[in-house]
């Protein structure tokens, strides 16, 4: 566990104080304990975390413990990564995928105006 | 296939690393190639690749790999492979071969479409990955109840009915770990007979919650936000109707991952990457080829090691005949 890790840990209970009620673009990292490929893209999580600090919210959310926000964005794969801009679903990316295709994402959706 | 390996234009190989071994993928063969070229002080640069530790990520089980009476678990696996290629000082690197230009020494290679690498020898062990029944829907419905993975999405299935295709050692163990969310799993076949191992076939025939569909094809997947039904045909009669899933997994079989090499190494006609006999030496002096990237008979893990150990031996041998 990284310390001081600058993600937020999602539930069931705070998403959507946490997300669709944030005005920063959220990437919301939906995983498991059992999912490789979730062990994979954590560290770059973590890493995007620090990076977009003050500017974009990077949240994990465990499947496995919180199904009702799985469910009702339809997520039936992990690790599914959506990101959120204005409580909506503006992009999704099914499956791993490299820290630069993330990061460019984000530097999209922090970068516009409010 | 779109060949998209000839973007070294615009990348400046002037001040580029020079490396002595360059691997590419980290399945069992690239991890065992670093083991044994990191041991043979060439300080070898290993790219991860887009899925490291490659298809044993994906499993569970892996009960066949000699030196674990008991099994281990793929992604455990795989964590002492990289940590012992760590200890000799393999440099495992994040990235992707996005590029790679074999027409003259030393090689070129572009890691995630700009970073540049120059190489003496490079060892192919890109491996393999999952085919798809190329449908429409199946793409547009990927993640919301279509997959290619039991083990990483099966857990969305609990008490829900799904389906899988395919006939394979694949097909078989994704529908077994299956049974242990999914309410009931179909498996759909076009033939009339698995080609997967007789013990897996046996316990896929035996298990209570899984229907075989024999002679059965899947034509299209159904579904507004998630999958809702499979459109299936019977090859025999020609008769399509509707089946009712919840999940549909995709166990058809894997495709190499060669595509960027098109332009410079000899594959045969799926694309495998050609070696000459005994040995992991392609067409090109100084690339070596090794694992399910070469391999379309075995696509063992322990046949993949051996090969990777093969590749590693079979470029220290080469480099030294160049001095």
């Amino acid at each position: 566990m990284a310390q001081d890790a600058k993600y937020v840990t999602l539930s069931d209970a705070n998403f959507t104080s946490e997300v669709l009620d944030s005005d920063q673009p959220v990437l919301v990292d939906f995983w498991a304990t059992w999912c490789g490929p979730c062990r994979i893209i954590a560290p770059i999580i973590e890493e995007l975390a620090s990076e977009f600090e003050g500017k974009a919210k990077i949240g994990k959310l465990d499947v496995d413990h919180n199904p009702q926000s799985a469910m009702q964005f339809g997520v039936r794969s992990i690790p599914t990564l959506l990101f959120f801009k204005d409580g909506q679903v503006v992009d999704q990316l099914i499956g791993t995928a490299p820290k630069k295709v993330l990061a460019a994402k984000l530097e999209g959706l922090a970068g516009q105006p409010a | 296939m779109p060949i998209n390996n000839n973007d070294m234009e615009g990348i400046d190989f002037s001040g580029a690393e020079h490396r002595r071994v360059t691997i590419i993928g980290t399945g069992p063969a690239g991890l065992t190639a670093a083991i044994y070229s990191a041991r043979a002080n060439l300080e070898p640069l290993v790219v991860q690749g887009p899925e490291p530790g490659g298809q044993l990520i994906t499993t569970t089980d892996v009960e066949n790999y000699p030196g674990f009476p008991d099994g281990i678990l793929g992604p455990e696996m795989m964590q002492k492979f990289e940590q012992q290629a760590e200890r000799f000082g393999a440099d495992l690197r994040w990235g992707t071969v996005t590029s790679v230009d074999f027409s003259e020494r030393p090689f070129k290679l572009v890691v995630d479409e700009e970073a540049p690498v120059l190489s003496d020898v490079v060892i192919v062990s890109t491996g393999a990955s999952a085919m798809y029944l190329g449908l429409e829907n199946e793409s547009r419905l990927l993640g919301h109840g279509v997959s290619a993975c039991a083990t990483c999405d099966g857990a969305f299935f609990r008490e829900q009915e799904v389906a899988i295709v395919g006939g394979g050692d694949t097909a078989m163990e994704e529908a077994l770990f299956l049974t242990r969310f999914a309410s009931k799993v179909y498996v759909i076949h076009r033939r009339g007979e698995f080609r997967a191992s007789k013990i897996m076939q046996q316990r896929v025939m035996e298990h209570e919650k899984i229907e075989i569909l024999w002679h059965t094809t899947v034509e299209d997947v159904l579904g507004d936000k998630l999958v809702e039904a499979l459109v299936i045909k019977s090859v025999e009669t020609g008769e399509s109707r509707e089946l009712p899933v919840e999940g549909f997994f995709v166990a058809i079989g894997h495709r190499p991952n060669t595509d960027i090499f098109a332009k410079y190494l000899e594959r045969d006609e799926t694309g495998y990457i050609q070696t000459k006999a005994d040995s992991a030496h392609t067409n090109v002096d100084g690339v070596f080829a090794c694992g399910d990237a070469q391999d379309h008979v075995y696509r063992q893990a322990i046949t993949a090691a051996g090969t990777g150990c093969m590749a590693a031996i079979d470029a220290e041998r080469w480099l030294a005949d160049q001095e």
